[in-house]
């Protein structure tokens, strides 16, 4: 593994390993001194040209607990706004002595431009291109998933400790992702990553978000949430977050109006009801609380939406420690 | 294959010479358990640290020997581990390693004499990554060496306190230290010599 992209090039092995790095990770983050001298001396560069505080944050912290220097570079106000192209931008970087780029773009395939040989010749990690792939958000829900599902007689509200799961997948395990799935890159990586772990994926979304090709992709597809719950029983529930600017006509006008697609698709109190008993709740967050989730079913002892923030950090620490704690040299050197 | 004897070794093994055997590593054990104790005027503030892979299984025997050596131990309270993966400063030079499980004791390791067990004692980079490891962790009163062997070759001032064998190797050779919890047997051998 050389860079980061797309959950898609990740093999089971991998991405096992991946999970298992990130629950050695969390394992230190309980600690009174989180820091780690693994990576020091080495530089990563958070180039954000989407603005994105909670990915950046998360990047940013994940670096510095393992003792790498970060620089972070944001198209807002820099050169990038005046015209500067995304190769410029990277030869500039591979001139500073990047280690290794965490990127965010509003294009698709970005990453993948930054990554072909020659241009920077260090790890490039994907953090979120347009809507195509999250890889790292993935591997934190997955790692979530895998937490809390390895024992699933465990009382929801009770956090498994981070050795839960390790060495396994998530075969046999029943994940139903909801909401806005066209426009989503987190849906678009979990249900690779989910699939290549084994587990089973159900698409819900009205007929107007589901992306043209869906039947391609390694999942099912349903329109109606309530009886995916009842007859389904997932074992756990991804809410995704509706886009504000896409609920109008003018925005796009995919659902009628927000209060519709609330009653049709929104996991209220009732819809909490029927989940079955260790199944638990998540949010790739911000939520619109009242919208895609009732801030009842966000504040229940089944969501885990606090926690996957904080998995997040193991996970991208996970992520930079196994694309970077071994010598990176050039193919062509 | 010759030179069989050249450093006291029982026997001629598939994978190289068998310089000791699994009454050899019993026996070695239950010496530095008693010199632990001795040293240490009893048992009763020791924690006892293995370093993945086999000095775990290693640490976990001597953590039963010292409680049958004085009887205040307990060795399941006494019984840590300690990955110093991620403390290694020759990371960028390997594959990236699995990294594995830290596990403090209950006891904490605050004013505790901590004795770290290791298979084979060589360059001394292992034992100094183990050193930054437990800074991390907290501040020991001392903190001592238990290694099964040492086979020299140090790059850094480091040395053991308790050595179950030193075993003077030259650099082309490799020592192999076999424990039944991983390997379905016990067994120390010396492989590269002649090969």
């Amino acid at each position: 593994m050389r860079h980061l992209l797309s959950t898609k090039d990740l093999s089971h092995e991998e991405a096992v390993l991946l999970l298992d790095t990130t629950a050695a990770m969390a394992a230190t983050q309980g600690r009174e001194i989180k820091k780690l001298p693994t990576l020091r001396g080495r530089t990563v560069v958070n180039l954000f040209f989407e603005d994105s505080t909670r990915t950046r944050i998360s990047f940013e912290t994940a670096a510095k607990r393992l003792s790498a220097d970060v620089i972070n570079f944001s198209a807002k106000g820099s050169s990038v706004s005046k015209g500067e192209s995304l190769k410029d931008t990277a030869l500039t970087l591979k001139a500073m002595g990047a280690d290794a780029v965490v990127v965010r773009h509003h294009a698709s395939g970005a990453p993948h431009f930054l990554a072909q040989p020659g241009l920077l010749d260090v790890p490039v990690i994907n953090a979120g291109d347009g809507t195509h792939q999250h890889p790292t958000q993935a591997l934190l829900d997955a790692f979530t998933l895998r937490r809390h599902l390895a024992n699933t007689s465990a009382n929801p509200g009770q956090v498994p400790g981070v050795d839960a799961g390790v060495g396994h997948d998530l075969a046999g395990r029943k994940i139903a992702i909801v909401g806005d799935v066209l426009h989503s890159r987190v849906a678009r990586a979990n249900v690779a990553l989910l699939a290549t772990l084994g587990a089973h994926v159900t698409l819900v979304a009205p007929p107007t978000l589901v992306p043209v090709g869906v039947h391609t992709w390694p999942c099912s597809v349903s329109y109606d949430f309530t009886s995916t719950l009842t007859q389904w029983q997932p074992d756990a529930v991804m809410m995704l977050r509706v886009q504000r600017e896409r609920m109008s006509a003018a925005g796009g006008g995919f659902f009628p109006s927000p209060a519709e697609y609330s009653r049709q698709y929104g996991l209220d109190a009732a819809r909490l009801q029927m989940l079955a008993d260790h199944a638990i709740v998540l949010h790739p967050g911000p939520m619109n609380r009242g919208l895609e989730i009732s801030a009842q079913a966000a504040d229940s002892p089944r969501s885990v939406i606090v926690e996957q923030v904080a998995n997040g950090v193991a996970a991208r620490m996970a992520v930079l420690y196994l694309l970077l704690a071994s010598e990176q040299t050039p193919a062509t050197v | 294959m010759s030179g069989v004897d050249a450093h006291g070794g029982s026997g001629v093994h598939p994978d190289g010479v068998e310089v000791l055997g699994e009454a050899d590593i019993a026996r070695a054990l239950t010496r530095i358990a008693h010199e632990i104790v001795e040293r240490n005027k009893g048992g009763s503030d020791l924690v006892v640290m293995g370093i993945p892979t086999r000095g775990v299984a290693l640490a976990q025997r001597l953590a039963h020997r010292l409680a049958s050596v004085d009887r205040s131990v307990d060795p399941q309270r006494v019984l840590g581990t300690l990955d110093v993966t991620m403390y290694r400063d020759d990371l960028h030079r390997q594959p990236p390693r699995t990294i594995g499980r830290t596990r403090v004791p209950e006891v904490g390791l605050d004013g505790k004499v901590v004795v770290l067990v290791d298979d084979v004692l060589f360059s001394g980079r292992t034992i100094r990554a183990a050193l930054d490891a437990l800074q991390d962790l907290g501040r020991p009163k001392a903190v001592q060496l238990a290694a099964l062997v040492d086979r020299g070759h140090r790059e850094l001032p480091i040395r053991p306190d308790y050595v179950g064998k030193n075993l003077p190797t030259s650099l082309s050779e490799k020592v192999r230290v076999h424990v039944r919890e991983h390997d379905g047997h016990d067994g120390v051998t010396i492989v590269g010599q002649d090969q």
